[in-house]
């Protein structure tokens, strides 16, 4: 239970919570009290992490190649007839069965204020897979937005080494104010306001159905991420990150923190698109021997790739002693 | 920024609230500032697109079904999810998703009937059946049941028909990218118009094309062989035959006493907009209008 209100509190945007010294187990502190008398051999550890960068991109590769073939095969789809895959991100067919995005439905629900069998079906089905595939697991494993975001990341964290530009931060909690007012404004006006600027809407069209005018908007967000502030849209605005953190806050498939073999460098705080998920990370904060990610995390596998001691791995809950 | 300043003992006490330094709180303020900028600015942004579609602006030729009525169409832009499944079942590629410049409109399908009219070749209305959230309504089962918009001869001294003209060639000329169904080629598959050289003594391409009038000739045929061979051929349903005509070629008058036909739109016209699309002049001496005109027939809701 302290998983989805710890889950729901990130989403909401406030900070993880301190832990009292009481909450820690008496297993976790032994641990922490051990490495506190038991420094780690810098260099050493440096060598193990250089050693561990050659093979950092497996789940990355996973997963590009997941969000590539997912929005190819919208692509290829249509493009060759097939009736494979139809439609676009906001509502599909997968061979013949509906699918809708839990936001955009959502959204068209509010605006329409009615809901045809046909979409309680997708967004059933799609609610579903994701309360299975770990909710934000379609932030960073679909949404075609994230990839092109990914890049601008890149980009602003080689301009910023070089000084070039900083990374400004906003306060997360106006994410939630986005969400509380575009669902406002569907109500009330009427339209999906929300799906006028919904970047990921407009790349899966565009890749679908050709780019237009649209891209521009898209571009702009892009540059503002580059120069302004790293990840803003998924960090700051996009609702549709906390329609699937809620879905997520109830999924067995999370990322989990195994405090033994942690050295608390933070390489993987560093690689997060979400940071704040990752604070039992910080020395002396985890409250367990294992402790899991909040939902708030899109399951991309960053912190999987980039963790020199493997002290953060994918689990499934409840099935953990079978894996 | 990302990275909490780490504070020196890991476990504070119960009651002490961190206290800020004063460089801490300016940041603070900044955050505050910069974040409301940005609730701003997005909220903002996104109500621009609320113009287009208050204006009135967004207003256009829709797939059959769309839900709406000619003047009103916010239901149909609430209910679209945007998702182009009605793009992507049409035969004949009729149907285009809005741009941004429509604002809230943006991903909506529409039709822009001259390039490339809906025909109804895949008679049994697959957009409204491939539409997932209801804004093609499924309450139409065939084509004389949609009212999409209505076909009004805006430049009669254009028709080729009141000039008394008939027309030889390709309907829209060579380079013409549209396409549609012609029974007589093939049932199933449409072909492009350029391909289909006309040779009429008397141009009648709106009237011949209209898909309503097409399929009233092949249900009278039908009806025909019915009454040949009573017990072969399967009952009819609905509206599967169009109950009313569209448009006819009716005689005129003109003012130098020299009769003319000219096509008349009658109350079977769902606003498909072929006549459009075929018609050979430019402009189009037939458009088909959004809105319908006060002297016209009663809309099918």
């Amino acid at each position: 239970m302290s998983y989805i209100t710890e889950s729901l509190r990130q989403l909401y945007g406030s900070e993880p919570r301190r832990p009292e010294k009481a909450e820690i187990s008496p297993e976790a502190q032994a641990i922490h009290l051990f490495k506190k008398q038991n420094p780690f051999d810098a260099i050493a550890f440096e060598a193990h992490r250089q050693a561990h960068a050659k093979d950092a991109k497996k789940w990355r590769n996973r997963r590009w190649a997941t969000l590539l073939v997912i929005n190819l095969l919208f692509l290829v789809s249509y493009y060759f007839d097939i009736q494979l895959l139809e439609g676009a991100l906001t509502a599909s067919r997968f061979m013949g069965f509906h699918m809708a995005d839990l936001n955009s439905a959502l959204q068209v629900t509010l605006a329409f204020k009615h809901m045809v069998l046909n979409l309680v079906i997708g967004t059933a089905t799609i609610f579903v897979l994701w309360l299975l595939l770990g909710g934000r697991t379609f932030c960073s494993w679909v949404c075609p937005y994230h990839l092109l975001s990914e890049w601008a990341e890149k980009l602003h964290l080689y301009l910023a080494d070089k000084g070039l530009v900083k990374d400004r931060s906003f306060n997360r909690k106006v994410r939630s104010l986005f969400y509380l007012i575009f669902a406002l404004l569907a109500l009330l006006s009427g339209y999906t306001v929300f799906e006028t600027i919904s970047v990921t809407g407009i790349v899966s069209r565009a890749l679908i159905y050709g780019p237009g005018v649209a891209m521009i908007w898209v571009g702009l967000v892009l540059l503002f991420e580059v120069f302004y502030s790293r990840r803003a849209w998924c960090r700051y605005v996009c609702p549709i990150g906390i329609t699937y953190g809620v879905v997520g806050a109830l999924s067995p498939l999370r990322v989990k923190f195994v405090l033994k073999d942690c050295h608390h460098e933070g390489d993987c705080r560093k690689a997060c698109l979400v940071p704040h998920v990752l604070d039992m990370t910080v020395k002396g904060k985890a409250v367990h021997t294992e402790v899991d990610v909040s939902a708030d995390c899109t399951r991309c596998g960053m912190c999987v790739d980039v963790c020199p001691t493997n002290s953060l791995r994918f689990e499934i809950k409840g099935l953990g002693k079978h894996l | 920024m990302n990275e909490q300043s780490k504070p020196k003992n890991p476990a504070p006490k119960k009651s002490a609230r961190r206290k800020l330094n004063p460089k801490q709180l300016e940041q603070n303020r900044r955050e505050f500032l910069r974040s409301s900028a940005l609730a701003v600015g997005m909220i903002g942004f996104s109500l621009v697109g609320l113009l287009p579609v208050v204006q009135g602006k967004t207003l256009a030729l829709r797939p059959p079904g769309a839900l709406k009525t000619p003047a009103d169409e916010s239901d149909f832009l609430a209910a679209c999810i945007k998702c182009g499944q009605c793009v992507q079942v049409c035969p004949v590629n009729a149907i285009k998703l809005a741009e941004l410049d429509k604002g809230a409109g943006i991903g909506v399908p529409y039709i822009d009937a001259r390039a490339q009219a809906c025909d109804f070749s895949c008679d049994g209305l697959q957009c409204v059946l491939a539409c997932p959230t209801g804004a093609l309504t499924h309450d139409l089962d065939y084509p004389a049941d949609s009212r999409m918009g209505y076909a009004r001869l805006a430049e009669p001294r254009k028709c080729l028909a009141i000039q008394g003209k008939g027309f030889k060639g390709q309907a829209r000329g060579p380079d013409y990218q549209g396409i549609l169904r012609y029974d007589d080629v093939d049932r199933w598959n449409p072909i492009p118009v350029a391909d289909y050289p006309y040779d009429l003594e008397l141009c009648d391409l709106c009237v011949r094309q209209c898909p309503i009038e097409i399929r009233i000739a092949q249900c009278a045929e039908e009806e025909a062989a019915r009454e040949q061979n009573k017990d072969r051929v399967a009952q009819r349903q609905g509206n599967e035959c169009p109950p009313k005509h569209a448009i006819a070629l009716e005689p005129i008058v003109s003012e130098d006493g020299i009769r003319r036909m000219k096509p008349v739109i009658l109350d079977g016209c769902v606003g498909c907009g072929v006549c459009e699309m075929i018609c050979p002049p430019e402009p189009p001496a037939i458009v088909i209008d959004i809105l319908q005109d006060a002297d016209h027939i009663g809309g099918v809701s």
